[in-house]
């Protein structure tokens, strides 16, 4: 198997971590700038390529440098500012409870600041386009960072986390890998679905979004916030997607990406269940010292979502593309 | 099977539900959420549907 070519700097420290992995020299400084944008381009590029190496590499890069001691240093180095940030930037003192019941309510009518509702109602194709391309490095990733924590989770949270992990694995069946369910939503919408395709063309906030699961997923430690994660995804994805499979319907988007929406309503409905009953449940009777760790999970995830979303509707009020335009050739408001 | 206080009925799937027409649908799910509310645009399943509405609720996905 094959990784995906490794993307294009955005500043100093992608830049030496893309040049490391090119040359296999990893002795770098990993002592950051006092400056570092924690939500920047050029830290988040680099956590991310650094991430990718547990996951499927790229091309070109010895599958040995997932655990370089080298990389591992700079790595921790951009982790810390990232996490630091974001236990700066999220409310204090929540129960898991409370930070999710704020979820499970649904607004009535029209929500101005959410992507779902803007595209059910008055999204054109380039914007579902757009809007999947960079959603595409977190789909094609799909329920892959959340399988880290099974080790270490017990009893009714390892049963509860495995069952749904398995109905995101396809339930035995690989042509219903959630993943791949994206993949042909991809190719509905005339996108390459190629693992990795859009990494140069997705800025910070999409790049933050995978990186927060990343993290938790990769550190034990994190266990707690990594449940937090997963339960907002769960939790938060039935009606988003019943709007999106809507917004899909209307402008004839086609049967795959519609697909792809329908299935998340319906197993959706059903994992947020068991994630809240079983997976958060059984966790927090195992380890109640966690609950505000799997608070802060929560919290976390809807402020990156929160970033992402401002983003993209900020583009599209301006007619813009949401997409990063390349210095070579890019063009605006063309889909990706 | 549970019932839980403010939604589905969940039970281990498959599952097999008629309908009150006579049909028959099915689901493999290892759990299957049955929706209780009458609410739900993909009756017999759940669809989260019943989930309480407020004027201000703060959810961007
Ligand atoms: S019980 Fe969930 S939609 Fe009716
Ligand atoms: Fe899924
Ligand atoms: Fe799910």
């Amino acid at each position: 198997m094959t990784g995906p070519a490794l993307p294009q700097p955005r500043g100093e420290l992608s830049a030496a971590v893309i040049a490391a992995l090119t040359s296999g020299d990893t002795a770098l400084d990993s002592t950051l700038p006092p400056t570092v944008d924690p939500y920047g381009d050029d830290l988040q590029l680099a956590l991310y390529v650094l991430y990718e190496l547990h996951y499927r590499g790229f091309t070109g890069v010895p599958d040995e440098l997932e655990w370089d001691p080298g990389l591992l240093a700079v790595r921790r180095s951009l982790e810390r500012p990232f996490l630091a940030a974001l236990r700066r930037d999220v409310p204090p003192g929540t129960s898991a409870d409370e930070a999710l019941d704020a979820l499970l309510v649904e607004p009535v009518g029209h929500d101005d600041s959410s992507v779902s509702h803007h595209l059910q109602r008055d999204g054109e194709l380039w914007q579902l386009t757009e809007y999947a391309a960079l959603r595409s490095l977190y789909h094609l990733k799909e329920a892959d960072p959340h399988a880290w924590v099974i080790p270490r989770l017990r009893g009714r949270a390892k049963a509860g986390m495995v069952a749904v992990e398995f109905d995101e694995f396809g339930a035995g069946r690989p042509e219903e890998i959630h993943a791949r369910l994206y993949a042909d939503l991809m190719t509905d919408l005339g996108l390459d679905t190629t693992y990795g395709h859009y990494l140069d063309r997705a800025p910070a906030v999409a790049l933050a979004t995978v990186n927060l699961m990343s993290l938790f997923g990769l550190h034990r430690a994190l266990r707690g916030a990594l449940v937090g994660h997963f339960a907002t995804v769960e939790v938060t994805s039935s009606p988003g997607s019943r709007r999106m499979a809507a917004a899909l319907r209307r402008t004839g988007a086609g049967k795959a990406a519609q697909r792809f929406y329908d299935e998340h309503v319906e197993a959706d409905a059903v994992h947020e269940q068991v994630v809240r009953r079983d997976v958060v449940g059984g966790l927090l009777a195992d380890e109640p010292h966690l609950e505000a760790d799997i608070a802060f999970g929560v919290h976390a995830t809807g402020l990156l979502e929160d970033r992402f979303g401002a983003h993209v509707l900020k583009a599209w009020q301006q007619q813009h593309s949401a997409l990063r335009t390349l210095p070579h050739g890019g063009t605006e408001r063309k889909s990706p | 099977m549970t019932i839980t206080p403010d939604g589905p009925l969940l039970l281990p799937g498959p599952v097999e539900v008629t309908l009150p027409d006579g049909t028959v649908v099915t689901s493999r799910r290892f759990t299957v959420a049955l929706c209780t509310c009458r609410r739900s645009r993909i009756y017999p399943w759940c669809d989260t549907s019943h989930r309480r509405r407020t004027k201000n609720a703060k959810e961007t996905r």
